[in-house]
């Protein structure tokens, strides 16, 4: 518990000072934003009437991508190919990946399936899913007696 | 080397000391592979938002720029919930070994992908036929 560690005296509160500023630090590097459990990164827009999902997969075909629904669960997978080259390669660098990705997304309200919309342009995922209509909330009228 | 796998890694551009941006807005390092295959340097950047009309490459003095711009609209009426990665643009440049014809630089960009293709020139050494007198 916290105040166990206030026990210590000095010294862990100097431990206390340097989480914050390791924190600090994080966020000054990385900005505001949450870090990715795994791959793809993605960003969440929401509204009344349902959600936004944009996430960069560059270096995939469009076809290539699985997108799918059951209940509330999201998932989205893929793979990325290596490029394709007949003989010898010698990397000079190499900071891409490769591989199958798979990435699940508890979404907080059921979704209307049948019109859920996906594009991909440019490297760029994007998923509009609307709201399930029956489990929108009822907006309560209140009547003067 | 081993083949790496896919990961959520996006930097930031490091300002050099002294030198300040005049565009609001975050600029990212794109990633990228360079190898060599049958005579040819190929190079591959990882430019998600990015197409062949918003991507500049400029060859200068043996330096490759890369800059490529992302024109990005947030969906309308809707509020950000949760933020995994930033956009900006992205820029990057790599020094290129004098031994590539620059003119035969050919570059394609397809999915957020750019693919550069540089040649290497033909070796210009030449055999010296030495006449007898």
């Amino acid at each position: 518990m916290w105040w166990r560690e206030f026990d210590g005296g000095r010294r862990s509160l100097w431990r206390e000072m340097d989480r914050m500023r390791r924190e600090m630090d994080r966020v000054a590097r990385t900005g505001l934003h949450t870090p990715a459990p795994a791959y793809p990164a993605l960003n969440v827009w929401s509204n009344a009437d349902g959600l936004v999902i944009t996430a960069e997969i560059p270096g995939i075909e469009p076809a290539d991508v699985e997108i799918s629904i059951v209940g509330e669960t999201l998932t989205i997978a893929g793979e990325r190919k290596p490029d394709e080259v007949d003989g010898e390669r010698r990397y000079h660098r190499r900071e891409r990946g490769y591989g199958r990705f798979v990435r699940t997304l508890q979404l907080p309200y059921r979704i209307e399936n049948q019109a859920i919309e996906a594009t991909f342009d440019k490297g760029v995922l994007t998923i509009i899913l609307p709201r399930a209509e029956e489990d929108k909330p009822k907006k309560i009228q209140v009547k003067v007696a | 080397m081993d083949e790496k796998t896919l990961e959520v890694r996006k930097e930031e551009v490091e300002t050099p000391e002294g030198v300040e941006r005049t565009r609001p807005g975050r600029t990212y390092v794109p990633q990228a592979d360079i190898y060599e295959s049958n005579g040819e340097v190929v190079l591959l950047v990882d430019l998600p938002g990015v197409d062949a009309e918003s991507l500049d490459i400029l060859l200068e003095e043996n330096v490759l720029k890369l800059s490529g711009s992302v024109a990005y609209e947030p969906p309308e009426g809707y509020d950000l919930a949760l933020a995994e990665y930033g956009i900006g643009n992205f820029q990057r440049a790599f020094s290129i070994s004098s031994e590539i014809d620059q003119n035969r630089i050919e570059a394609s960009i397809k999915n957020g992908v750019l693919r550069l293709v540089l040649p290497k020139a033909v070796p210009t050494t030449r055999k010296i036929a030495v006449k007898s007198m």
